[in-house]
Order: structure tokens, then C-alpha cells, then sequence
């Protein structure tokens, strides 16, 4: 099960990769290690087997969903850090796999947004967008020393993605027409993050189709977030961004199909579901539009996992025959 | 017959594996040497054993009268003699040992006077009719083993009973004793139905078979054809495990949902198997006792599968050996079917009549279990069950011991059939911890009665002291009051005394008359 959503991850890994260079495929090596490695070592320590568990493939789920969600510059210690947070205290504290009330990879994604702001939001313009992505060489170093090689400064290639552009520009008094018609932006979202997201939602769907997903969360999640973003763009379109960019930007179908899916934080009757996708989806609205951060998915998603065990008991189906 | 048909929740199309055992006619198994017969199907019941060792039985006579709730008539399966009365292993889940009647068979299987066929049923006193079935030792053979009279009188007298449903669904995978037994025996199962219409005043009866069983139904519907009965239908019901569950088959013919905790009669119905309205034709056109069934015995562990039809009490070994024998790679057995049936270590344990199947599994077939990996909440539980429970959170609940929360999920209404366990991608052995779960709480509540009982007894102890108490207490009040009168009645003498000394001491020195007349007032 474990292994079809990492495979249904590939295509959405592959655009990610083309748009924002070899970045990504580290950041996802090294959350791997890190996160297997703290897997061994906690079921080590909690004298559980230590090869059934690691056969299941949830560290290396847990691990691809963070390093996706990181900026593909990120030193590796951020990474790594990231990830052994995310299954030592996101999972293993809580019971290990089955009782983490939280999404595990949200969990360290959102100590790493907290501890190291600079690092998590430096993101590079897209392949095609200015001078795309800094070179695969000076990605590495800049990975692994922390520092650009000479002649490059992080202000140089930093750029902001189109979320945050929309949010500081509008702040600015410009209209969206004028803000999109930027170089950032393509003919639906974003550019580069456009082709990411209908990837992760290809992946998304195979796994629909495949019934290693329900719908209902994914479905509430971008029902949600699409009916919130729709009434305010009617409302005033020069201002409110429509239902399509929220939809293809940031990590919408990452998390939609993939993070917000995980059956152990989400609310588990099937109307708990759809009702968890939809809080999801317009908590990821709030975020966006008058938040502070730049993407609002691991914030969304942890607030609803709290939220997850009060909706079940209030969306027990009804019994046959009570 | 076709009718609109309601789907209930859940359910799951399984691999039947009915092929092998049905495609010969069952074979009547001779009688063996022994028969060992329980004579309580449900451990714990009080019974009244007739015969003591050494008395001679004929087939069909009364050996025990169970007492209570629950239980039912047995009769001697075979002719012979009675060789013990004695505690033996039967076949429970818990492989304790109950109360049974050994009997040697003489081997010539010689029959007691049968009762009086009642043969004109259209006339006969409903009343009688449940007699003669309870008489007869009817109960359920669905496997339940509900005793088929008591079943009958929960008909509500006020509303009663629209319509009866035998159920012929068979739906768990395997068994095929009474696919065989409607291909055989379609007339008794139809007459059967009938007497049950006519017990029950219903006036009409469906007959629920899986599509999975074509000839069974063809059989029924010219048995029906033939008969001529007015308001019997055969209808063919979707291959779903578990639509042969009481609740969900009814609802499958009539749409109509089975309030929780209450009987089919609640809602103007009672369902009854098909085995059991053919023992019911048995009983009240033949005056035949129950003391055979239909038995399915297969699996890939058995030689030659097939379908028997046994005398209870017959050891399980012997049929086993009828059928061919253990195949070489053999590894388990199990009695019922392989979702809700329950594994047997000692084969020397007798067929009684709950006994529908005998499954003998192989290694490969049916591994051992594998290790259950932690609950990953996602719901295929929830989806397959029958009974739209949440059995991701009525394990979380059993497991932790929190009784009281799974009953808010609704435990009670659990039909242990198992559909959780077989989806859970974990392989959680959910109905385990449910039965655990089950038998804790009636464990408690018993607990409870006693402790209530207990109490009541400890507080009217308690008043009957108080009140003794204060019985005495009064009584010794009066006894004081006696008492005082008398002391004070004993001074008021002394003082005349002493008055009556002063005065005659005064009349020795005084003037007499004078001081004796002021004295006395």
C-alpha cells in the first residue's frame, strides 16, 4: 500500500525535480536516510522488529512527503533534522505507527518553519522563469557547506514562489491582473508549480483509481478550498485570486492527495472524512489569503488532525438496525 | 420469483469453494459403534438425563430434557445401550467438556413407536404444532441453535406475524449442507415452510438462495409449483457474505431493519433455516425426531469432499474417514465455515446439531496467522461491515479495556462475522478482541446482577435487624414500664408500711384517735 503511494509520488518528483533542479532528489535522499535511520533506531529502542516494521514503507512515505515540501536549497541538516523530528517525536513518542495523533511529516515540517524561517523560505525561480534554477553543482554545495560558491548570493537567486508573490504584491496595492501578468506566472497558476500540481494529482488519482485512497478527503479538501476561494474571487477578482491558483499552487495536490490522506490522523467514518478534507481545505484558504506563512497545508492539516478524533464521534454512522 | 431487493451495508463477495462438496448427492453415514451426545448444545445448561448406564435405547427416544431457557429435547440417535452418562469433550470454541449420553449401538437401529403424524396440519391447533416441534427436538440448524419452539412463541400475539423467511443463502464459503439438503429434500423444505406459515398465522413466506445456487432454486420453485402453496416465493439474493445473517437477509427480501437488540418478530417477521423447516416437516408429518443432518465435509485437507448426512453424536474421525480421510498435507480443522467457524484440536469430538460443516484446511490454504501490525486507522473495516459498526474504534476501545465506550460503538450489535478481520490490511484479528470484548461485559453484568443482589439481600437483612431491633426495644420499653409501675408500687408500700409502723408506734405514746385520723388521706 506503502509502496504504490510512493510510486504514485514519481511524476509529481520528476516535474518538481525539472523546475527546481537535483535539489529536490537530495532533499528526498536525505529525509530518507534520516527518517529510516530514526525508525531503526527507535523500534530498536522500543524492542519492537525492527525489519516487519521497516517493510511497511511509512518512514519513506512520511520522509518524501517533507523533503517535498521543503525548499529544494535547503541545507542538509535541515533535512535531516526534519526528518528524524518527524518520526522520532511526530510518530514513535505518540506509540509508532497507528497512534501518532498528527501527521507525522507535518509535524517536522512545521518545527523546521518555526526554527529556521530563513532557510524554509528560500525558494529559486522555476526552470524558464529568469535564470531557473541555480546549477546542479552549486545546489550541492550550497546543500552540503550551507554556503553558495563565490560569485553567488542567496539574494541573487532567491525568488519569491507565486503564493508569496501574490500575497506581498497585493499588499503592495497592485491588482492581480498586473501581478500576473509577472514572468512567475503560467496560463493557470503559478509557472512550474502549475505542472507539479497536476502531476501530484495524476499520482493522486492512480491512487483513487487503484482504492488505496477514498475520496471523500481529497474531495472536501479541494471542494473546500475551491467553493472559499470562489465566493471571494466573484466577490472582487482584481483582489482574491481564483479557485484555479489556489488549486495548482504551493502543495494543494501534495496535499490533498497525499499528505492529508493519511488514515491514522484523519478522521476515520466517511462522513468525518469529507467533513476533515473540507475543514482542510478552507483552513488552507485562511492561511493563504491573511496568514503569515507562505503556504498554509501543514498548519491545516495539523489543526484538523486535532480536530479528527471530536468529528468521529460526531459522524459515527448510523448502526444497522440502532 | 423476482422481488425488489435491498442491499444491505458492507458485505463482501468471497471465493465460494462450494464446487468440491457438492457435486455428488450426500451420502447417509452409517452409524457408528459409539455416539456420544451432548445433551445441552450450549455448555452451562441444567438437563434432565432420562436413562442411566446400562439401560437399552431405541432410535428416537427421549434421553434428556435440558431445563431453562435454551434448551431443547435430545433423543437417542441410534438403537442400543447407554454406556455412560458422563462429562466429554464437544465441540465448543472453548473445547470444555458438557454432560453427554454415551450410547453403544446394537447397530440395527430399531425406532421407538413415532409420535402420530398430524397430518391435517390446515386444522390443527397452532398450539400442538409447537408442541410436536418442541417435543421432536427442533432448534435451529443454521447453527445458531435457537430452539425452533421458543422462536415461534416470540411471535407477537398483537401484531403478528406477516411473513416467514427461510433462509437457504448459505452464504459462508465452503459449506453446502443445505444446498445439497434443497436439491434433495425441496418438498420437505417447502412443507416445512408451510407448517411454519400455519403455526405462525403468516401468509406469506419467502425463501432466500444465493444466485450461486441455481439447481437448489430450480428445485424449490417446482417443489412450490408441485405443492401448490398460495404465498410461498423463492427468491434468488445476491452472492454477498454475510446476506444469510438473519438481519441482513431480512432486510435484503423486505427492506425492513431489524431494531437493535430485538428479534426478527419486532418487525412482523421470523426467519428460520432451511434445514430446520425440513426437520419441522419431519416432526409433525412423520413424528421424527431430530437426530440427523446434513453435514458438509471438505476443504483441501479432505480426500473427497462431500456432503453427509449423520446421526449426532457421530464422531467427526468417522466422517472424516467417509469422505476419503485426511489428505496428507491436512493442517487444521475447523468447525463451520472458514469466517465464523471455529477450530477443533481432537477429532474424536461428536457432530451435534448446530454442526453445518466440517472444514479441514492445509497449510497453504489456510496459514496460521499472521502477525498482526498496528491499526493504521483506515477504515476498510468500516466499509466491509455488514452492520455499519466502526471496528477500528471498538478495537480500540477492546483493547484498551474501555468497556463502556464500546458499547457507545455499538458492540452488542456486532454479528461476529467476521468481514473485519478478513479486509483489515493489518491482519488484525478484530472479532477476537469483539468476542473478548463481548464476554467481558456479559461477564461484568453478571458481576453486577450478583453484586445487586447482593445488595438488596444485605439491605433487607439490614431492615429486618433494624426492625427486630426495634421490636425489642420497644418490648423492653414496656417491660420498664412494667417494671417502674411495680418498684414504684413497691415503695408507695414500704412508705404505707412505714406510715402504718409510724402510726402504731405514735398510738403507743400518743393520746389515741388524735395523730391516725390526719394521717390518712
Amino acid at each position: 500500500m506503502m509502496r504504490e503511494v510512493l510510486l504514485a509520488l514519481v511524476p509529481g518528483i520528476a516535474a518538481a525535480t525539472a523546475f527546481f533542479g537535483i535539489g529536490v532528489l537530495v532533499n528526498l535522499t536525505l529525509a530518507a536516510a534520516a527518517a529510516v535511520g530514526s525508525e531503526a533506531l527507535m523500534l530498536r529502542l522500543r524492542r519492537r522488529p525492527v525489519g516487519l516494521f521497516l517493510g511497511d514503507y511509512s518512514a519513506l512515505v512520511t520522509a518524501a512527503l517533507l523533503a517535498l515540501a521543503l525548499p529544494p536549497l535547503i541545507p542538509w541538516w535541515v533535512t535531516a533534522l526534519g526528518a528524524a523530528f518527524a518520526i522520532v517525536f511526530g510518530k514513535h513518542l505518540y506509540g509508532g505507527l497507528g497512534y501518532n495523533p498528527f501527521n507525522p511529516a507535518m509535524v517536522g515540517y512545521v518545527v523546521l518553519l518555526i526554527s529556521f524561517p530563513k532557510e524554509m523560505t528560500l525558494w529559486q525561480a522555476p526552470a524558464g522563469v529568469a535564470d531557473g534554477p541555480v546549477p546542479a553543482l552549486a545546489a550541492m554545495t550550497r546543500i552540503f557547506t550551507g554556503h553558495f560558491p563565490a560569485g553567488m548570493s542567496v539574494d541573487a537567486i532567491s525568488m519569491a514562489t507565486p503564493l508569496d508573490a501574490v500575497k506581498t504584491q497585493l499588499g503592495m496595492a497592485r491588482t492581480l491582473p498586473e501581478i500576473q501578468a509577472g514572468p512567475l506566472f503560467g496560463a493557470l497558476a503559478g509557472r512550474g508549480w502549475q505542472w507539479i500540481n497536476l502531476l501530484f494529482l495524476g499520482g493522486g488519482l492512480w491512487l483513487l483509481g487503484r482504492r488505496i485512497i477514498g475520496w471523500r478527503i481529497p474531495v472536501g479538501l479541494l471542494g473546500g478550498l475551491a467553493v472559499v476561494a470562489f465566493v471571494f474571487w466573484a466577490s472582487d477578482p482584481d483582489l482574491h485570486p481564483g479557485p484555479l491558483f489556489y488549486l495548482l499552487s504551493g502543495g494543494t495536490m501534495l496535499g490533498a492527495f497525499f499528505i492529508a490522506t493519511d488514515p491514522v490522523s484523519a478522521a476515520t467514518t466517511p462522513r468525518g472524512r469529507l467533513i476533515y478534507g473540507l475543514g482542510i481545505g478552507v483552513l488552507i484558504y485562511v492561511i493563504r489569503a491573511w496568514g503569515g506563512y507562505p503556504d498554509g497545508i501543514a498548519f491545516a492539516v495539523l489543526l484538523m488532525n486535532m480536530a479528527a478524533p471530536l468529528i468521529d464521534s460526531y459522524t459515527a454512522p448510523r448502526v444497522f438496525g440502532g | 420469483m423476482s422481488t425488489a431487493l435491498w442491499q444491505f451495508p458492507g458485505g463482501l463477495v468471497l471465493p465460494a469453494h462450494k464446487a468440491g462438496s457438492t457435486a455428488a448427492p450426500a451420502q447417509a453415514a452409517p452409524i457408528p459403534d459409539r455416539l456420544t451426545v451432548p445433551i445441552a448444545e450450549h455448555p452451562g445448561e441444567a438437563a434432565e438425563v432420562l436413562v442411566t448406564p446400562g439401560d437399552t435405547v431405541r432410535t428416537g427416544q427421549l434421553i434428556a430434557h435440558p431445563k431453562g431457557q435454551r434448551g431443547a429435547a435430545v433423543h437417542a440417535p441410534a438403537s442400543g445401550r447407554v454406556a455412560a452418562v458422563e462429562e466429554r469433550r464437544v465441540p465448543h470454541p472453548s473445547g470444555l467438556a458438557a454432560p453427554c449420553v454415551v450410547i453403544d449401538s446394537d447397530g440395527e437401529d430399531r425406532w421407538v413407536e413415532p409420535a402420530a403424524p398430524l397430518s391435517d396440519v390446515a386444522t390443527t391447533d397452532p398450539a400442538s404444532l409447537i408442541r410436536r416441534i418442541r417435543d421432536c427436538g427442533i432448534v435451529g440448524l443454521g447453527g445458531a441453535t435457537f430452539p425452533t419452539a421458543e422462536k415461534l412463541e416470540s411471535a407477537p400475539p398483537a401484531t403478528g406475524i406477516e411473513m416467514l423467511i427461510l433462509n437457504g443463502a448459505e452464504c459462508e464459503p465452503y459449506i453446502s449442507c443445505d444446498n445439497r439438503l434443497m436439491r434433495e429434500r425441496p418438498g420437505a423444505v417447502i412443507d416445512g415452510a408451510w407448517i411454519l406459515m400455519r403455526v405462525l398465522m403468516a401468509p406469506r413466506c419467502l425463501i432466500g438462495v444465493e444466485d450461486n445456487k441455481p439447481e437448489a432454486i430450480a428445485a424449490l420453485e417446482a417443489a412450490v409449483a408441485e405443492a401448490g402453496f398460495e404465498g410461498v416465493g423463492v427468491v434468488t439474493v445476491p452472492t454477498r457474505y454475510p446476506v444469510g445473517g438473519e438481519k441482513q437477509l431480512v432486510y435484503t427480501l423486505t427492506g425492513k431493519v431489524i431494531p437493535s437488540g430485538a428479534l426478527p418478530a419486532a418487525v412482523g417477521v421470523i426467519s428460520q433455516n432451511v434445514a430446520t423447516a425440513a426437520a419441522v416437516h419431519d416432526a409433525v408429518r412423520g413424528g421424527r425426531p431430530l437426530i440427523e443432518r446434513y453435514v458438509t465435509v471438505t476443504g483441501p485437507g479432505v480426500a473427497q469432499p462431500r456432503n453427509v448426512v449423520a446421526r449426532l453424536g457421530t464422531p467427526i474421525e468417522a466422517l472424516i474417514r467417509l469422505c476419503g480421510g485426511y489428505a496428507e498435507n491436512a493442517s487444521r480443522l475447523i468447525m463451520g465455515g472458514p469466517m465464523m467457524g471455529f477450530a477443533i484440536d481432537d477429532d474424536t469430538v461428536p457432530i451435534v446439531k448446530g454442526s453445518n460443516c466440517l472444514l479441514v484446511g492445509t497449510a497453504e490454504t489456510f496459514p496460521p496467522p499472521q502477525q498482526a501490525l498496528p491499526c493504521i486507522r483506515c477504515g476498510a473495516c468500516a466499509d466491509a461491515c455488514p452492520v455499519a459498526l466502526l471496528p477500528q474504534q471498538l478495537y480500540w476501545h477492546a483493547r484498551a479495556g474501555e468497556l463502556d465506550r464500546a458499547c457507545e460503538y455499538h458492540l452488542d450489535d456486532c454479528i461476529e462475522c467476521g468481514i473485519c478481520g478478513y479486509v483489515c490490511p493489518s491482519h488484525i484479528p478484530l472479532v477476537q478482541y469483539f468476542l473478548y470484548a463481548k464476554s467481558e461485559i456479559a461477564a461484568r453484568e453478571q458481576q453486577r446482577r450478583q453484586a445487586e443482589l447482593a445488595r438488596t439481600r444485605y439491605e433487607q437483612r439490614q431492615q429486618r435487624l433494624e426492625r427486630d431491633r426495634l421490636e425489642r426495644a420497644s418490648a423492653r420499653q414496656r417491660k420498664k414500664a412494667v417494671l417502674q409501675h411495680k418498684s414504684r408500687s413497691t415503695e408507695q408500700k414500704k412508705a404505707e408500711i412505714q406510715a402504718a409502723l409510724e402510726r402504731a408506734r405514735r398510738k403507743k405514746s400518743d393520746t389515741p384517735g388524735s395523730g391516725g385520723r390526719s394521717d390518712k388521706r
